[in-house]
């Protein structure tokens, strides 16, 4: 009898879960309709399907990060373009580093909403960050001497002085 | 019967064409100082190369080619064809060597793209490009906005009389003071107080909008430089998007319009004849192409419901359609939008817009508006004549800076160049069609291209064709200097090869 309880009780808790699991789930699926991400191209070629949709996006952070109040705009490149993300500020504390000619950005993942003309922002493409999450941290490019430059340099330069002697000798 | 140019015609073109490109070399100290101030070794010695060859070339020109005689018609419009194919390959040295262009053809590209403040773009990776790299990009459509002949003009030709003959052979028939070099002179002058005002603004918005000191000055210099010369290139690969700011906008605007003005304008309104701004016939019609040409671009943005409220289509909108008018390029939407979120009578909106131009005498290609205005004046007398009694006399003003009667002569050369044109943006169409894109893209980025825009719909990538890639550096050097020197430089080819001695 006491088995039978048990059993029953089981199998009560087990469709709670699975009640839980399913509800979730679909609240999950209906967040997050692209949990892959979707490259930069993508989203603006096909900007109407995307509009008003959860995206995850990924790229290397470039730029500035612009601090407008609580938010702040980051514009982020996967490579093919660059499209601006509205943050909250405070998620924006663990980007060390943007992109540059002397640093390498940090590659950062962002699921947000994707609006094809922002409301908002004056029509801007972009996308609004619920979360973001750094993937690879980004690093300062050390720059090395090119050194076949700096001998073509030397090279035309004393071609330079050769001309220079030449035309002064043919004025005088 | 066409005569054989003499040895003394190609020696006075190489003594006037080494003298231009010395003058071209010399501007490359600026970016070599800016690059030495930010640290960036590599950058500095591609140009350093890039000096040198400029250089090189020029004092060697000027040896072999020494004269004391002076520049006639045909010698003058030689000289500038030349010189701006000259500047475009030397000008592309530098940028080939920062390895963020793929090849030298793209370097070209983007160098006659600045210096005829066109703004179609070929580079990779822009937004990694040095500081050095990225003040020279700008620096050239400063440069050949104002004229690369009058940098020449200004600083390095004294009281010769060629002088206004290649003034001329720059797409520049108005002289603003009796002197030509004087002309020159004045033009460097707005230009510079303009940039120092425009940085200024645009550096401190920027710094409001949350970018860093440094960078937020650099970007308002050259968004200044782009925005002023009717360029359209920008410090980033998202263009004006990148600053996500309306106040940003309005000042880029602004300074587009200022580009777009004839400088013989801007003159005037500095020794404070304000009032000609409203009696100008090419502000008149400016004012009334841009309401017309905007009207069809909204109209076309409803029919497909591209943005929501009417606010965001007048942002957008009224932002692609002036920045094509004044033959900027600034872009606040994905070249790919125009293609997949415009409508096609949004595109032929633009398209018109940028087919018309800004002024005569400022720094923006196409027809222009005098000439538009020169045309309509005409039509308006050819249609009184028909409607009133014969006996009739009937006159047609205009005003500009004075009352001008409208005369055949002047009807007859603002049609030929209106004519050159419809055929340079038909052309430039026809061999985009040849390469598979579409009727409506091909003639958008030819307009763009023949008129020194910018804009594009998304045709202009490293990956286009390299026929393609030479018609619209062609098309950007013939629409920059408004024929009357490719023509020449051409008839000079062919007297070389067929003339007589």
């Amino acid at each position: 009898m006491m088995r039978k309880v048990i059993n029953y009780k089981l199998w009560v808790i087990g469709f709670g879960i699975f009640l839980f699991l399913t509800h979730n789930s679909s609240l999950i699926t209906h967040n997050y309709c692209y949990a892959q991400s979707v490259s930069s191209t993508e989203l603006i070629n096909n900007a109407r399907l995307y509009d008003g949709k959860v995206v995850t996006y990924e790229g290397e952070v470039i730029g500035d990060i612009m601090v407008r109040g609580e938010y702040a705009w980051i514009n982020v490149n996967d490579g093919q373009n660059a499209i601006g993300i509205w943050i909250d500020r405070n998620l924006t504390k663990d980007i060390f580093y943007t992109g540059s000619h002397k640093f390498k950005g940090d590659w950062v993942e962002v699921a947000g909403l994707f609006q094809r003309a922002c409301l908002q922002h004056g029509g801007d493409l972009d996308i609004h960050a619920q979360t973001i999450r750094k993937i690879r941290q980004g690093r300062e490019i050390i720059e090395r001497l090119n050194m076949s430059k700096r001998n073509l340099v030397f090279v035309l330069l004393g071609a330079l002085c050769l001309v220079w002697i030449l035309k002064q000798l043919k004025l005088k | 019967m066409i005569l054989k140019p003499r040895l003394e015609d190609i020696k006075i073109i190489g003594y006037y064409l080494g003298k231009i490109i010395l003058g071209l070399g010399l501007t490359m100290l600026i970016p070599i100082i800016i690059g030495l101030a930010f640290g960036e070794i590599n950058p500095v010695l591609d140009f350093l190369i890039g000096i040198e060859i400029a250089l090189i070339f020029g004092l060697i020109l000027i040896k072999l080619c020494f004269t004391e005689k002076d520049l006639n018609w045909m010698q003058g419009m030689i000289v500038v064809s030349l010189s701006w194919l000259a500047a475009t390959v030397l000008g592309a040295v530098p940028l080939y060597l920062s390895g963020h262009w793929k090849s030298y053809l793209d370097a070209c590209f983007d160098a006659m793209s600045g210096f005829a403040t066109t703004g179609l773009v070929l580079v990779q990776d822009l937004d990694h490009l040095s500081y050095t790299h990225n003040l020279w990009r700008h620096l050239v459509m400063f440069i050949g906005g104002q004229g690369i002949v009058i940098v020449t003009l200004s600083f390095f030709v004294r009281g010769a009389s060629g002088a206004f003959r290649m003034y001329v052979g720059e797409a520049r028939d108005e002289k603003i003071l009796p002197n030509v070099i004087s002309t020159s002179r004045f033009i460097w002058l707005v230009s510079i107080v303009y940039l120092i005002l425009g940085t200024l603004a645009l550096g401190f918005v920027a710094m409001l909008n949350g970018m860093k000191p440094i960078n937020a000055f650099f970007h308002g210099a050259c968004v200044f430089m782009a925005a002023f010369d009717t360029g359209g290139f920008a410090p980033q690969s998202q263009n004006i998007l990148y600053y996500h700011s309306l106040p940003f906008e309005i000042i880029t605007i602004i300074i587009m319009i200022l580009g777009a003005i004839n400088f013989k304008l801007h003159y005037h309104l500095w020794v404070g004849n304000r009032r000609e701004i409203f009696k100008n016939i090419e502000t008149k019609t400016f004012f009334i192409t841009v309401l017309i040409t905007f009207c069809i671009v909204a109209f076309g943005l409803t029919q497909v419901n591209s943005y929501p409220k009417a606010i965001l289509l007048f942002r957008k909108g009224f932002y692609q359609l002036i920045s094509g008018h004044t033959g900027t390029g600034f872009m606040t939407i994905y070249s790919r939008q125009f293609i997949n979120e415009w409508n096609q009578l949004a595109l032929v909106g633009v398209i018109c817009a940028m087919a018309l131009g800004g002024a005569v005498c400022s720094t923006t290609g196409a027809i222009k508006m005098l000439r538009i205005g020169i045309i309509f004046k005409a039509l308006k007398e050819d249609i009184k004549r028909i409607i009133l009694p014969e006996r009739a006399i009937v006159i047609q003003k205009f005003h500009h800076i004075k009352e001008i009667f409208v005369e055949d002569k002047q009807v007859r050369s603002a049609l030929l160049i209106t004519l050159a044109y419809l055929v340079l943006y038909g052309l430039g169409a026809i061999i985009g069609m040849l390469f598979g894109y579409p009727f409506i893209n091909s003639l958008f980025e030819s307009a763009s291209a023949s008129a020194n825009v910018g804009l594009s719909c998304g045709i202009t990538n490293v990956n286009m064709p390299a026929t393609l890639k030479l018609t619209y550096i062609f098309q950007m050097w013939a629409g920059r200097l408004e024929f009357m020197s490719v023509f020449t430089l051409i008839g000079f080819f062919i007297a070389a090869i067929k003339g007589k001695r």
